[in-house]
């Protein structure tokens, strides 16, 4: 796996190389399409509209559980074998647009999964996806809490120390070994994620 | 000479800080847990006494993280009320979006009052967590 979480304290600062990119933690660009996003998903729920629910659904959850797993499992190892300076430079780029793109997906998959579930009648204790969805449930809500109480708080807390002068590499380093103490868990959950929805969709 | 270790600041990635995070995070965990076992029941009504008793302990956990971080001295509160101020915009329009789908599937009552104190509890969560992540690593002013 990557070894982004060896960086040592102050490489950052002595690393010489292209100057560093200014960071904006959170893209604001990328808001007004955040917002046509989720006016589309509570428009969806709104109308119970079969084809935006599905839409929402598919391919908010296609590109969640695809991202994570390149991530994961692609991008994650070539970045820690990096040199330093390229690490720091991808990562200026790459995790604002994260910050954005991916709570932006998770809400639209789930939101929209949840009213599709509904809709369809796969909540029913009757229904014989009725088992499978609560098992998916315990999973992203596993799932949302590495996020949203592990990941995206270190995500951001980077992407603020990388915008100081001279950014703290073991402060860096720190933050993003819990990156990898998650990236396997995540990955068998997104795993078994595309087993449950294929399942669900197929009976 | 020796200078006085007093003297010498110690590095933000030095210092030891009671368990906010830790806290909170256990906090989301449970209103998570609740959240799955309300939503496992709809279109049912679901019954209110586990959800009801994990929702009172995630709250007593975040208000016990609230406390321990409003002890804290020497601290980058600048830091900490930017995040979290951008964090509370982002997930209470997060909380709101889970609350109109509940309200729209004609959740009512009780259950529903259940579900909104979690969401509320989820909206204070995520911020607390990520305002103290990044306040943390920051330098207090002098």
């Amino acid at each position: 796996m990557t070894d982004v979480g060896r960086l040592p304290a102050g490489t950052l600062d002595a690393a010489t190389g292209p100057p560093r990119p200014q960071i904006q933690v959170v893209p604001l660009r990328g808001l007004p399409i955040v917002a046509a996003v989720v006016a589309f998903v509570i428009a969806s729920i709104a109308g119970n509209w079969l084809w935006a629910l599905t839409f929402c659904h598919v391919v908010g959850g296609a590109l969640w559980t695809a991202i994570d797993l390149f991530v994961g499992l692609i991008v994650g190892p070539i970045l820690g074998r990096l040199s330093i300076p390229a690490r720091a430079e991808f990562s200026a780029r790459f995790m604002p647009k994260m910050v954005l793109l991916m709570p932006t997906l998770v809400l639209m998959t789930l939101a929209a999964g949840f009213q599709l579930a509904l809709k369809e009648g796969n909540l029913a204790p009757t229904s014989p996806n009725h088992a499978w969805l609560i098992v998916s449930y315990c999973i992203v809500g596993v799932m949302a809490v590495i996020a949203l109480g592990v990941l995206e708080p270190a995500n951001i807390a980077v992407l603020v120390e990388m915008r100081k002068p001279a950014p703290d590499g073991e402060v860096i380093a720190r933050l993003m070994r819990r990156f990898l103490v998650t990236a396997g868990i995540t990955g068998v959950m997104q795993v078994a994620t595309l087993i449950i929805m294929t399942r669900v969709a197929t009976q | 000479m020796i200078a006085d270790p007093a003297a010498v600041p110690v590095r933000p990635i030095d210092r030891r800080f009671p368990p906010v995070a830790e806290l909170a995070t256990v906090s989301l965990a449970l209103v998570v847990v609740g959240g799955v076992l309300m939503a496992s029941y709809v279109p049912r009504r679901p019954p209110l006494g586990v959800p009801g008793a994990i929702a009172a302990v995630s709250a007593a956990l975040v208000l016990t993280s609230v406390f321990l971080l409003s002890r804290l001295h020497r601290f980058a509160w600048d830091r900490f009320f930017l995040a979290f101020r951008w964090g509370l915009l982002a997930y209470v329009i997060s909380a709101g979006m889970i609350a109109f789908a509940f309200i729209r599937d004609h959740t009512r009552g009780a259950p529903l009052a259940l579900v909104l104190g979690m969401l509320v509890i989820f909206a204070l969560d995520v911020p607390l967590i990520i305002a103290f992540t990044v306040a943390r690593y920051a330098t207090p002013p002098d």
